[in-house]
């Protein structure tokens, strides 16, 4: 992918001025290829080699952005082809489809359900972002949906073959920077024209990859660099081979023709919207940057949510739960109080299980900076004098009148440490996996 | 010039596993591809469906997910029997649930007779999950083990810890095992290569990678199943090519958001089909990363899923 030291240091003069504050050419070459260091702190590397620099360093699937402000979607800018090789950077922007032929309370409908499905999950909103507006002949009403989803916050795309439709709505939407859809073999010339003047994105629809990768092509030789790609197959398996060699033709093969974020349309591809889901659930596994949806319920929307939640979280990174208590099942002053550590996993099987249990307790959250139980018991982290000064400090004891608090399992090793912390606190073992949180929650006794 | 997909060059292949006996016997792994890339080769079998059966009536299932099996649930044969009949199981999955020591503790003979009349009633192949408690099951699944003779049963989940009592009987007995390991690549291996060690033949190993629910940790299974193809197919790992068995059916039906109704929280929909999108998109993410088998609990989720399987299979 990106070039070596010593393929870079060929294209520098090896005069060795020291001008970028590098000792030697070589040293700057190894700077540049670990990306310690801007070409243009060179003056002497000639045009040629910077054009072939730049161009090597270019990432190999492009990153765009669609909308501004809160709701600036980011897709593309990916380098892996299996999340655990690194992670999964810019996950699928949802949109909703919204045509020119529904009438207002529809319409208007459909607008709301962008603010309405909204969840809140430990410190994450997840969200659906897009509103694509399809234009299917009716001008003016496609012209006053435009105008409509200006006056939300929301990313648009603007659905239409059309070169006049579509000059009109981008002169509504241009501030908002939508994404045109889309350039194909009639029309591309005019619409990528209208894409460096209003500065949008530009979606490229094609008869099938080939097509699409000669469209991006001739556009690219416009001078567009915001490409986002449909390769026009609307057949499931097909969909997804298209999405897989567009990914591979881009990180394997060096592809610049196919080396954009895509979008899909699980709308057309099926009349059930439980199937939708499903092709849908495909795409965001298998590397969409778009999906368009024909529609969202809280039952289809939120199942999609959590899976795309699931696929772009950082493997590299554990996902950690804010430190605090945390109540369920509405606790009271005799509550059991139990203790855990801040790995987000932890925290939702933990809280899930204590739901589960219908038993109102008290959760304590330590923050072991996103490690289990085990590896933070392990790396001194959940241990008897850290526990007992987070038991202390935290605020627990003002909330119960009883002086008892239920530790994980596989800690039962820090029930001396944290006794000896907490004078008169009696310090129960509960069960080693969560799963047996509810029988054991059950025998509570006050 | 005509596009050509960039190709995986592959290097292994995954065993391919039977499981069951006479007509109905299934099929499962033989991959020489990642899932579903059948333009550059092998995917023989389909990733299959097992219904999910408990041996006693579950207390805390959703009203809609018992709906299904309401005259049956009481009882593990007709509850079986009808998943053949009316929704059309390839596999069924029997869960142990009542002899877990942390539950009801029902003795092993009581579970064990359960075993003996589902597998004697159904003609379908049947997956024995016991209780993952290493000791319970040490005896538990021996002994169901033996009741299936001649069945080829595929029996678990197998740990560290109980891998030779039940791996002796399973060879014994000639039964399918199921290496149970907590997401972990090398740990996965290293039970399959104590399992060969003792003498289980590679014909007769599923691997449980553990699974983690949508939203409850999904992403930990997925990527280990991947990391496990990856090895198998295109490193040479050959104690990694087995076919995968995915657990999910409990993993999500527990979770709140698979429990809340909509009258609790309108933005969260329909529950009954909320909760069966989350199971089917649980399991097409996961056959997406190269499960072979999905237990799952829903009739809707399960048509769902093997119309989706079916659309890639074309």
């Amino acid at each position: 992918m990106a070039l070596t030291g010593i393929q870079i240091l060929k294209m520098l003069p090896k005069t060795n001025c020291g001008e970028c504050k590098f000792p030697t050419c070589l040293a700057f070459a190894m700077a540049l290829a670990a990306g310690k260091a801007e070409l243009d702190a060179c003056p002497h590397v000639s045009p040629e080699a910077r054009a072939e620099l730049s161009d090597a360093s270019a990432p190999p699937i492009r990153q765009l952005a669609i909308g501004t402000g809160d709701y600036e979607v980011r897709i593309g800018g990916e380098t892996v082809m299996f999340r655990h090789e690194k992670t999964f950077f810019n996950k699928p922007g949802l949109a909703i489809l919204i045509t020119d032929v529904m009438d207002d309370a529809e319409a208007e409908k459909r607008f709301a359900k962008l603010s309405l499905y909204q969840y809140e999950r430990v410190g994450l909103t997840l969200r659906p972002e897009l509103l694509a507006l399809k234009d299917t002949g009716h001008k003016d009403r496609f012209l006053d949906l435009v105008k409509k989803a200006c006056g939300t916050p929301y990313g648009i795309i603007l659905m239409s073959y059309d070169a006049a439709t579509m000059k009109a709505a981008l002169d509504i939407a241009k501030e908002r920077r939508p994404l045109m859809y889309a350039a194909t073999k009639e029309n591309y010339e005019e619409f990528g024209n209208m894409a460096k003047d209003y500065g949008a994105p530009l979606a490229v629809k094609g008869e099938d990859i080939e097509d699409a990768a000669a469209l991006s092509g001739k556009l690219a030789g416009m001078g567009l660099k915001d490409l986002v790609i449909d390769t026009g197959q609307r057949s499931i398996r097909e969909g997804l081979y298209d999405q897989i060699s567009i990914r591979r033709a881009a990180l394997l093969n060096k592809n610049k023709l196919l080396g954009f974020p895509t979008i899909t349309f699980p709308c057309e591809m099926t009349d059930d919207p439980m199937k939708e889901v499903l092709v849908a659930a495909s795409f965001v596994a298998k590397y969409a940057g778009i999906i368009v949806m024909s529609d969202f319920e809280g039952e289809t929307l939120f199942p999609l949510l959590l899976q795309r939640l699931n696929i772009y979280t950082d493997p590299q990174r554990p996902m950690t739960t804010r430190e605090g208590i945390y109540p369920v099942n509405n606790p009271d002053e005799s509550s059991p109080v139990l203790v855990t550590c801040n790995f987000s996993l932890t925290y939702f099987i933990v809280s899930g299980e204590i739901e589960n249990s219908r038993v109102p307790c008290w959760l304590c959250v330590m923050d072991t900076e996103g490690l289990s139980v085990m590896t933070a018991w392990a790396a001194g982290k959940f241990v008897g004098d850290l526990v007992g000064a987070f038991m202390k400090k935290c605020g627990i004891m003002e909330k119960v009148h009883h002086k008892r608090v239920i530790i994980p399992g596989y800690a039962a090793a820090i029930l001396g440490d944290l006794e000896e912390e907490l004078p008169g606190w009696e310090v129960l073992i509960g069960p080693r996996e969560a799963a047996h949180l509810p029988a054991y929650l059950r025998t509570w006794k006050q | 010039m005509a596009f050509e997909i960039p190709k995986i060059r592959y290097t292994g292949k995954i065993e391919e596993i039977v499981v069951g006996a006479g007509q109905k016997a299934v099929r499962v792994g033989g991959s020489g591809c990642y899932p579903f890339c059948r333009f550059e080769g092998e995917m023989p079998n389909p990733p299959k469906i097992a219904f999910e059966v408990w041996d006693h009536r579950p207390e805390d299932w959703q009203e809609w997910a018992i709906e299904p099996y309401r005259d049956v649930i009481h009882d593990p044969v007709a509850w079986a029997k009808k998943s053949i009949d009316v929704y059309g199981a390839e596999m069924i999955a029997l869960q142990l649930k009542s002899a877990d020591p942390n539950g009801m503790d029902r003795p092993v003979d009581e579970a064990v007779k359960v075993v003996q009349d589902v597998v004697n009633a159904i003609d379908v192949p049947l997956i024995v999950w016991g209780t993952a408690n290493d000791d319970k099951d040490a005896d538990l699944l021996r002994k169901a083990a033996e009741v299936c003779e001649g069945k080829n049963v595929a029996i678990g989940p197998l740990s560290e810890k109980n891998y030779k009592q039940i791996g002796a009987m399973a060879i014994g007995y000639g039964q399918v095992v199921m290496a149970s390991s907590p997401i972990d690549v090398n740990l996965a291996k290293q039970l399959n290569i104590l399992l060969g060690n003792l003498g289980v033949p590679d014909e007769k190993v599923l691997m449980d990678p553990t699974t983690g629910g949508l939203g409850y940790g999904l992403e930990y299974t997925y990527s280990v199943i991947e990391r496990d193809r990856m090895a198998a197919l295109t490193q040479e790992d050959v104690k990694l090519q087995r076919p995968i068995v995915c657990n999910l059916a409990h993993e999500v039906w527990k979770t709140k958001e698979a429990r809340l109704k909509r009258e609790d929280d309108e933005k969260m929909g329909d529950e009954v089909k909320r909760s069966v999108l989350m199971e089917s998109v649980a399991a097409m993410t996961l056959a997406f990363a190269g499960a072979d088998i999905l237990i799952m609990r829903h009739p809707e989720s399960a048509r769902l899923v093997k119309e989706m399987i079916g659309e890639l299979m074309k």
